[in-house]
C-alpha cells in the first residue's frame, strides 16, 4: 500500500449539527451511482417474481386507458374536443402515471430502506430521490405506448414534442418535493402510508387528467392553474397533440412553487435525517 | 505517528419512551380520539431525567494510522453506538470526531441486498452502498466470488441462497472495500467455524496493509489475536484504554471471574429495597469446590439469604440462568404452585432458599444468574443481575463430542426407550 501523508485524505468532521444544515450537493453528486443502481434495483425488484414481468410497464398504462376511456369516453361522455377520448386521456396519464408513481416510491423509500439507512452511511436524500427518478422509466414505457397509439388514430407527430422534457422535469421536481415532505413526515408518523393513497387521489380529481380544463368554473381557474400537474398535463397535451394553448403565465407561477417546495422539502429532509436511526 | 481517528468528548443520547400503565378498555376509544394531541404534547415537552438514556458519554480517544483496535464491552455498553456515530449513520448528541481517510463500516453482512437479485447484482448493490465504485467492483469481482465460494450460484437470486451462501457472500463484499479506515461490528459471528476462521485471517491481512481498524467483538480470543490495543466500554463509558491483553484481562476479572459467594453484612448498603435487602448468595456443592467447577454429574445448590423489611409481603425468589452467550437457558422460581402466591407471605425477618439444581441438567460451559424477586402477580420487585457466576466441566463420563462443547443452553439426561420392533 502505498504511504499517505494527511494531505491526501478527506477528513471527516462528526459534530453534532445544530439548526439547518447545507443541503450537501457535492456529496450527492459523489453518489451518483448509487443513484443509478438504487433506481435500477427499484426497477429490478419490483418486477421480478411477477409472471409478466417488465411487461407490466406497458400494459399499465393500456389498462389504465382502456378503463378511463370507458367509463368517462363511453358512459360519462366527457367532452375532449378534435381528440379521440383515449389519446385526451392517455397524454395525461403520461405525466400522471409518472408523478403518482415517483411520490408512492418516494414518500415510502425512507421507511423501506430503513435497514440500509441503520447500517451505511450515505447522503440519505439518494433514497427518496432514487424513488422519484425510477418512475421515469415507467414514463419512457408509457410513451412507447402513447406513440404506437397515435399512429393507431393517424394523428401525426409535432414538432412541439421536443419540449416534453421540460414538462417532465417539472412533474419530477413536484414528485419530489411531495416525497420529501411526506417521507419526513413518515419517519414520525406512520400514518403517512396510509395518506399517500388519499392524497394521490384528490389531487387526481383535482388535476384535469379525465377532463378537459375548460369545465371547470371561471372563479376557480385560477386557484386550479396553481396545481402544477394542472400546467404539466395541459402542456403535454399541447405539446402531444396540439390541444389548447402553450403554457401560460399560471403555469410558470406553479413552476415557482414546485422549485421552492422541493428546496424547502429537501431542507426539511436534511434536518430530519441525521437523527432519523433513532427515530425508526 | 498519524493521527487518523481523534474523538473528543462524543456523547450520544436517546430518548426512551415510558411504558403506558395498562387501561381499561372503555378508555380506549377516548384515546385514540385523542391521540395526536398525546402524540403532540409527548413530542413537544423536554424529555424528563428517567427517560433519557446516555448510550455515550464523555468519550476520548484517538488512533494512528495503521493500529487495529478492539473495542469490547458487555451489551449495551456503547460499544456499537460508537460504531455508528463514527461512520455517520447517526450524529453525536455532544463532542466530536474527527476522521481522516475514507471510512468503511462493515455493521452487517449483505448490506442492501435485495432478495430478488442474483448473486452478481448484489454483489454490485451492496459494493455501491458500502461505498465502492464501479471499476473497482469490476476488478474485484472474480476474487469476491473466489473468497465467498458462490463460483455456480452467481447468477441465482440469493433468496435462494443457503443462509451460509448469504453470509459468506456479504461479507466477501465487505471485505474487499479498500477504505482507509475500517469499522467492524461483530460481524464474524455468523458463519460457520471454517468460514470465521477465513475472515479472521482476511482481517489479519487487512491489519498488515496498514489500514486502521476498529473492531467490536464478543470474541476476546479474536480480539487477542488481531489488536494490539483495546478499548473497554461500560455504560457508555470508556473504561479502559490500553494494551489488549491487559484491557482484557481486567475486563475479564470483572465480569467473568467466577462468583462463586457474595455477602452483604450492612443491611443498609446490601442490593435491594426497601421492602427487600439481600445479605448472602452463594453456589456450592458438597463434593466439589466451585473454584474447579462443577461436573455435570454434580447437583448444585444456589442459596440466598435476603431481610424482608415489611411484614405480610408475599413475595417469590426465582433465579434465571443465562449461558455465556446470554442466553437464558432457564429460569427457576420459588414455592411454584397452581395457586400461585397464596401462602408466601413473609414475616420480617432474615430468610434463607435454597433451590437445588439436580444432576445431569447443565451444560458444559459458563453460567451466570440473576436473583430475581417476583411479587403478586409476577411483577418484578426487585432483580439482582449477575448475581452468581461459575462453570460446568464435562468429566468425559457422559457420552457424546469429547474435545468440543455439545450445542444447547442445557443438557438434561432424558429417558429414552429402545425397543425391536421388527425382524430383519
Amino acid at each position: 500500500m502505498k504511504s499517505m501523508t494527511l494531505q491526501d485524505l478527506h477528513t471527516v468532521v462528526i459534530e453534532p449539527t445544530r439548526g439547518w444544515s447545507a443541503l450537501g450537493l457535492k456529496d450527492l453528486w459523489n453518489y451518483r451511482e448509487l443513484l443509478l443502481f438504487l433506481v435500477w434495483r427499484e426497477i429490478q425488484g419490483a418486477y421480478r417474481q411477477t409472471a409478466l414481468g417488465t411487461t407490466w410497464l406497458f400494459l399499465r398504462p393500456i389498462l389504465h386507458m382502456l378503463v378511463l376511456s370507458f367509463v368517462f369516453g363511453l358512459i360519462v361522455g366527457v367532452e375532449s374536443g378534435d381528440i379521440p377520448y383515449p389519446l385526451f386521456v392517455l397524454a395525461a396519464l403520461l405525466p400522471w402515471g409518472f408523478f403518482s408513481n415517483g411520490v408512492i416510491r418516494g414518500s415510502r423509500s425512507l421507511v423501506q430502506n430503513m435497514h440500509v439507512i441503520s447500517k451505511v452511511y450515505f447522503p440519505r436524500l439518494v433514497i427518496p430521490i432514487a424513488g422519484v427518478t425510477s418512475g421515469l422509466v415507467d414514463l419512457g414505457a408509457s410513451f412507447c405506448v402513447f406513440i404506437v397509439a397515435i399512429f393507431f388514430f393517424h394523428i401525426p407527430l409535432r414538432w412541439e414534442m421536443v419540449t416534453i422534457p421540460l414538462f417532465v422535469l417539472v412533474a419530477l421536481g413536484f414528485a419530489l418535493a411531495v416525497s420529501l415532505w411526506l417521507a419526513t413526515l413518515s419517519v414520525k408518523f406512520r400514518d403517512v402510508e396510509y395518506a399517500v393513497n388519499f392524497i394521490l387521489m384528490t389531487l387526481m380529481y383535482l388535476s384535469p387528467v379525465i377532463y378537459p380544463v375548460d369545465i371547470v368554473p371561471e372563479p376557480f381557474r385560477f386557484i386550479y392553474a396553481l396545481n402544477p400537474m394542472t400546467g404539466v398535463i395541459l402542456g403535454f397535451r399541447w405539446a402531444l397533440l396540439g390541444d389548447g394553448a402553450p403554457p401560460s403565465v399560471h403555469f410558470y407561477i406553479s413552476v415557482f412553487i414546485v422549485v421552492f417546495a422541493t428546496i424547502s422539502g429537501a431542507y426539511i429532509f436534511r434536518r430530519t435525517e441525521r437523527t432519523v436511526v433513532d427515530i425508526l | 505517528m498519524t493521527l487518523v481517528i481523534r474523538a473528543d468528548r462524543l456523547g450520544k443520547r436517546y430518548r426512551i419512551g415510558k411504558l403506558r400503565a395498562r387501561e381499561p378498555g372503555r378508555l380506549l376509544i377516548a384515546r385514540t380520539l385523542t391521540a395526536p394531541f398525546h402524540y403532540l404534547s409527548s413530542t413537544l415537552r423536554l424529555p424528563s431525567e428517567e427517560e433519557i438514556l446516555w448510550a455515550l458519554r464523555d468519550v476520548t480517544f484517538e488512533v494512528a494510522q495503521g493500529e487495529v483496535v478492539g473495542i469490547i464491552g458487555r451489551n449495551g455498553a456503547g460499544k456499537s453506538t460508537l460504531l455508528k456515530v463514527l461512520s455517520r449513520i447517526t450524529e453525536p448528541t455532544t463532542g466530536r470526531a474527527i476522521l481522516h481517510g475514507r471510512v468503511g463500516s462493515l455493521l452487517e453482512v449483505g448490506t442492501g441486498f435485495h432478495p430478488e437479485l442474483t448473486g452478481r447484482e448484489n454483489i454490485y448493490l451492496s459494493g455501491t452502498i458500502l461505498g465502492m465504485k464501479r471499476f473497482e467492483i469490476d476488478r474485484k469481482l472474480d476474487e469476491i466470488v473466489a473468497f465467498a465460494e458462490v463460483e455456480q450460484f452467481l447468477d441465482t437470486q440469493v433468496k435462494r441462497y443457503s443462509s451460509g451462501m448469504y453470509v459468506r457472500l456479504g461479507f466477501a463484499v465487505a471485505a474487499h472495500l479498500e477504505p482507509e479506515i475500517l469499522l467492524i461490528d461483530e460481524v464474524l459471528a455468523v458463519g460457520d467455524a471454517a468460514f470465521q476462521k477465513k475472515c479472521l485471517g482476511k482481517m489479519g491481512d487487512v491489519a498488515t496493509e496498514g489500514r486502521t481498524v476498529l473492531f467490536v467483538s464478543h470474541n476476546l480470543v479474536a480480539i487477542q489475536n488481531l489488536c494490539d490495543r483495546s478499548l473497554w466500554f461500560d455504560n457508555g463509558e470508556l473504561r479502559l484504554d490500553g494494551k489488549s491483553q491487559k484491557v482484557i484481562s481486567s475486563y475479564l476479572n470483572e465480569y467473568h471471574a467466577n462468583k462463586s459467594e457474595r455477602i452483604w453484612n450492612e443491611k443498609e448498603t446490601a442490593p435491594g429495597n426497601d421492602k427487600i435487602r439481600i445479605h448472602s448468595v452463594r453456589i456450592s456443592s458438597e463434593k466439589q469446590s466451585p473454584d474447579e467447577g462443577f461436573t455435570m454429574e454434580t447437583p448444585v445448590e444456589i442459596e440466598v439469604q435476603f431481610w424482608n423489611e415489611i411484614p405480610g409481603t408475599s413475595l417469590l425468589v426465582g433465579w434465571r440462568l443465562f449461558t455465556e452467550h446470554q442466553v437464558a437457558a432457564f429460569t427457576t422460581i420459588s414455592n411454584e404452585t397452581i395457586s400461585g402466591f397464596s401462602g408466601n407471605q413473609l414475616d420480617q425477618g432474615l430468610f434463607r432458599y435454597i433451590c437445588h439444581l439436580p444432576a445431569n441438567l447443565l451444560n458444559e460451559g459458563g453460567y451466570h444468574i440473576s436473583l430475581i424477586f417476583y411479587r403478586d402477580r409476577g411483577l418484578i420487585m426487585f432483580r439482582l443481575d449477575d448475581a452468581l457466576s461459575f462453570d460446568i466441566i464435562n468429566s468425559g463420563i457422559r457420552p457424546g463430542y469429547r474435545y468440543s462443547r455439545e450445542p444447547g443452553a442445557v443438557r438434561p439426561l432424558l429417558k429414552w426407550d429402545r425397543e425391536k420392533i421388527a425382524e430383519g
